[in-house]
């Protein structure tokens, strides 16, 4: 296809390649797409001449990274005071609409509004205590021909079928927890190479989202799919492999920097962790996961300073019961759910609580999410993830084409492909790469129901007589009515007013002002108040 | 009505101004961000870029007008002159293995440390600075490159002491000290320094998303995933609406920002804003090519990539520093072999084609290429792979590299108390010696402590 391309090598094409060529690919149909209807529109087009536009001052501004809470490598001292809580004052529109976005995947239409006036603290235990299991509502996911989804065989699929649950879960903060951890223990396909694999997994974290901390990690820790992605079947006796020892301390459980292990920590943790294998086919892939005693090593471990002959269970169990394991926990989960940092008092306190709950999660989450500062601190930016999938929440579209999975790769967060082991970077999600590719996200998500400038014959045509002010109300309802800053506001306002180039002849009334009513809909979904709650 | 705007007759304050009054808001304050009337513009210049077989010229009235990035890009390419250095950083994720990179072959220790992983000797060719290294074999062009004295070779290269995180590793690469707190990367740092608020090509990410290395306090850098198709199209949305559309979607990125999260998306608006004014000034016109590379480069992202940064050198397009990713993880715990040979030629082969091309274009003699990794892998194997380590391996390719080893490589003899290879050289010396001798830019002013490090020569 390239000018400078004139040999095509064979290469060897790994999963990961696959799915990027697949993305390249279905990105040149749609920019394929685009010329077309370019084109078509050209010939209609009446060409004015547009004056460039005014300079827009450069602001001074860099792309430092935002500094996420950290745990401090000396924490204070867990502390039996309750943590500090807004109480249950009746829940108001923004802070349901912070409650929607950053435990859930968005408010659909009016959802927001109903809370307003309800007890705060009922509010969030609607999230936090879900009853049964969870009831999708809506049409099952389909892809592009109506078919239904394959999230185990097709690449793109297992994204869709996940944000498909995103949509239409009614318990979103399972869906949350569940997309959390997922991060914390990030494994990606592209090494583990089996969709099914990464589904189970993804049932596990759905499972334990609101359990036990102890529970949830050492089912992770012998899972097939983190077993493959760090090596953990590739750990035997006299062949130690450190990748999960290493991780389990440093991203899972106690954090780098802060003096909690040492590197013969590392090196001994390994050991303790020897014993587990597979079974590989080509038909089966990796199969039959299993602890073997012979490829265990029976022989003393030293770790964090306690001699035994520990084995996975105990690594497990050493890593929880470190004395920098609770700090780490609630600050790494505080920081899911807030940008600043915990005060020493929070800190104390969420360490208390979560050991005196047994690692309870839900009982961390749920201190969580009445904290004042989740309320009153500054925003945060929303994941590619939740913004696609808030978006489709709003407008009430279901899945109907697998587009999401390369649309919300390229806004950098493709769902079972973290970038490694650390996860996705929380702290910097915009840039003039994802911020672009949100733009074209946005546009895929108006894809059925924008009106048609252009409408064939018999179709009904746009309004020919919309006032800009209607134009901006009727485009705030398309998207179920987001809280956008006043400053942002009046200048998609002043856009309405401005981008009629008046007077308009007879053939411009209507297909300009669908083009406008399109182009506030981007503009709202687009604009940075949307990207962050 | 009067064409002194791009929407209306209306200056953008006036806009303002009659869009707060018709929602009955009030006058907003005319502060920071505001836009100006435009000045006068230079001619527009026409940019070619050979990309994806085809080239891409001006692309002009019917997206964001392009002017007023014509005027940062000339501006930028006045000051900067057709000399201005490049340093194109190019990040092989995950750890590579520096002992397979250039093999010890001839050490007796290096086959009790690698029995099944170690290459046989005459596999690859002999790096002619020390014989008892030998190159990987899919390291071929590396090897030509170094024999035509167009690589710097730093064959043990760290820092102490030595953290095997692989994140805390790459954070101090990419801030250019061993601090993790810091938040600005190294080149950032030089750009702030040195770079113009107008022009984010200066610091160029050719990624998904940002390089952290390029991460800066000041100044505007991008991240551009394919420069070829940077153009933003919405359904039901095409002229004459998308010009101001657009231009406000930039422009909303202006407003004020009450919080960090609200700054990184009013910035990431307002760049891109900036790079699509930029970016649009290059649309494919097969016709009008002629500018074609003479080179072939092979298939891939990376490849095509390397492609286009080379078109956009070749047009003059002000970019100062550019970081990349390399093909495939490095992070080889087990099937080592299988993985390193396959990445690291599909990425020596790239960058070799890159090298040739700039050859070709007559660009060579500003662009460094710095080839580098967090760390290097332990000696000891693990049975199909290794597992993190410290002294790795790091090159600076160029026809301006001087082409001399820095520091000699250690032998396996004697490891460090981790049982790693020990460094012989510092990252920081390296960053050092290229701000001073490629940037021509006091090395303290971006480096803490740069005083303390080595200056070897790197650039000739």
């Amino acid at each position: 296809m390239t000018g400078v391309v004139t040999a095509k090598r064979a290469a060897k094409s790994t999963p990961s390649h696959a799915g990027r060529d697949e993305q390249r690919k279905r990105a040149q149909a749609h920019e394929r797409h685009h010329e077309k209807h370019a084109t078509k529109h050209e010939r209609k087009r009446k060409h004015k001449k547009r004056k460039p536009p005014h300079k827009r001052t450069a602001r001074p501004h860099g792309t430092a990274v935002m500094a996420p809470p950290v745990a401090p490598s000396a924490p204070p001292p867990a502390s039996a005071a309750p943590v500090p809580t807004l109480g249950s004052p009746p829940i108001v529109l923004e802070q349901a609409n912070r409650l929607l976005w950053r435990a859930g995947f968005g408010p659909t239409y009016g959802e927001a509004e109903e809370f307003v006036g309800q007890p705060l603290q009922q509010v969030v235990y609607g999230l936090t205590r879900p009853a049964g299991s969870a009831t999708l509502t809506g049409p099952e996911p389909v892809d592009e021909e109506g078919n239904a989804l394959d999230p185990a065989n097709v690449w793109g699929e297992d994204h869709c079928w996940w944000l498909d649950r995103m949509v239409r879960s009614n318990q979103q903060l399972v869906e949350r927890m569940t997309f959390i951890f997922h991060d914390w223990f990030a494994n990606s396909n592209e090494q583990v190479n089996s969709q099914q694999l990464m589904l189970d997994q993804n049932e596990l974290f759905r499972s334990m989202a609101l359990g036990d901390f102890d529970d949830l990690f050492l089912a992770v820790t012998t899972n097939p799919a983190m077993l493959l992605f760090l090596n953990g079947t590739s750990n035997r006796v006299g062949e130690p492999n450190e990748n999960y020892a290493r991780e389990m301390m440093e991203l899972f459980s106690l954090g780098a920097d802060r003096g909690a292990y040492t590197e013969d920590d590392v090196r001994e943790m390994a050991r303790a962790l020897t014993g587990w294998r597979n079974d590989w086919s080509a038909e089966l892939g990796s199969y039959n996961f299993r602890f073997d005693p012979t490829y265990h090593d029976t022989g003393l471990k030293t770790v964090f300073g306690q001699t035994g002959n520990w084995n996975y269970e105990d690594a497990v169990r050493l890593c929880v019961s470190h004395p920098l394991h609770p700090s780490f926990f609630v600050t790494k989960l505080w920081g899911y759910f807030i940008p600043t940092q915990p005060t020493e008092a929070t800190l104390a306190s969420l360490q208390g609580l979560y050991t005196s709950s047994g690692y309870s999660i839900r009982a961390v989450v749920e201190a969580i999410l009445q904290h004042p500062e989740f309320y009153e601190g500054p925003e945060l930016v929303t994941p590619p993830v939740v913004y696609n999938a808030g978006l489709l929440r709003s407008i009430s579209r279901p899945i109907d084409t697998t587009a999401w999975a390369w649309l919300s790769a390229n806004a950098g967060q493709q769902l079972f492909y973290p970038p490694n082991v650390s996860g996705w970077d929380f702290t910097s999600w915009l840039d003039t790469s994802t911020a672009k590719a949100r733009w074209e996200m946005a546009s895929y998500v108006t894809s059925k129901t924008y009106p048609n400038p252009w409408p064939a014959e018999g179709e009904p045509e746009y309004s020919a007589t919309e006032d800009p002010a209607t134009a901006l109300s009727s485009a705030l309802e398309y998207w179920a009515n987001p809280l956008l800053s006043s400053e942002s506001e009046e200048l998609i306002a002043a856009f309405a007013q401005s981008c009629l180039q008046e007077p308009l002849a007879e053939w411009e009334q209507s297909p300009y002002r669908a083009m406008r009513q399109n182009a506030l809909r981007m503009l709202i979904a687009t604009s940075p108040d949307m990207q962050v709650s | 009505m009067a064409e002194s705007c791009s929407c209306t007759g209306f200056t953008r304050s006036q806009l303002l101004r009659r869009g707060a009054a018709v929602a009955g808001k009030g006058l907003p304050s005319i502060e920071r961000g505001m836009p100006l009337p435009a000045g006068t513009g230079l001619d527009r210049r026409t940019f070619l870029l050979r990309s994806a077989g085809a080239a891409l010229s001006v692309y002009g009235a019917s997206m964001l007008s392009p002017r007023h990035f014509e005027e940062g890009i000339a501006q930028a390419a006045a000051a900067a002159g057709p000399n201005q250095p490049v340093l194109v950083s190019i990040f092989m994720e995950g750890g590579w293995d520096a002992l397979s990179v250039l093999a010890p072959v001839k050490e007796a220790r290096y086959r009790e440390l690698r029995p099944t992983l170690g290459l046989a000797e005459g596999a690859g060719r002999v790096f002619s600075e020390d014989e008892n290294l030998m190159w990987h074999p899919a390291a071929g062009g590396l090897a030509e490159l170094h024999e035509e004295g167009k690589v710097t070779t730093f064959p043990a290269i760290g820092y102490q002491p030595a953290d095997e995180s692989h994140f805390t590793s790459r954070h101090y690469w990419e801030v250019g000290q061993l601090d993790a707190n810091a938040r600005t990367g190294w080149m950032g740092r030089y750009l702030d320094l040195t770079g113009e608020p107008g022009n984010p090509l200066q610091g160029l990410s050719l990624d998904y998303s940002l390089a952290p290395a390029l991460a800066t306090s000041r100044m505007p850098v991008a991240a551009v995933s394919s420069p070829a198709d940077y153009t933003m199209w919405a359904y039901g949305m095409g002229e004459p609406i998308s010009g101001p559309a657009l231009d406000t979607f930039g422009a909303l990125g202006t407003l004020s920002a009450p919080s960090p999260a609200y700054e990184q998306a009013r910035n990431a608006s307002y760049d891109t804003g900036l790079v699509l004014d930029k970016m649009t000034s290059f649309v494919r016109t097969e016709k009008e090519s002629g500018d074609a590379s003479q080179v072939t480069y092979p298939t891939g992202e990376f490849a095509e990539r390397l492609a286009v940064l080379a078109a956009m050198l070749h047009n003059e397009m002000p970019i100062t520093c550019a970081s990349l990713n390399a093909v495939g993880s490095y992070d080889t715990h087990s099937n080592e072999a299988a993985t390193l040979a396959a990445n690291l030629e599909q990425t020596v082969t790239a960058l070799v084609a890159f090298q040739r091309d700039l050859e070709a274009r007559e660009l060579d003699q500003r662009v460094l290429i710095e080839l580098w990794s967090e760390f290097g892998r332990r000696p000891m194997e693990n049975g199909s792979g290794t597992d993190h380590g410290a002294g790795g391996v790091a090159f600076l390719i160029g026809t301006r590299a001087a082409g001399k080893m820095v520091g000699e490589f250690p032998g396996l003899t004697n490891l460090d108390v981790n049982e790693n290879l020990l460094n012989t050289s510092d990252f920081r010396s390296m960053y050092c010696a290229l701000l001073e001798q490629w940037f021509q830019t006091e090395a303290g002013l971006v480096i803490p402590e740069a005083a303390s490090f080595e200056r070897p020569q790197l650039v000739r």
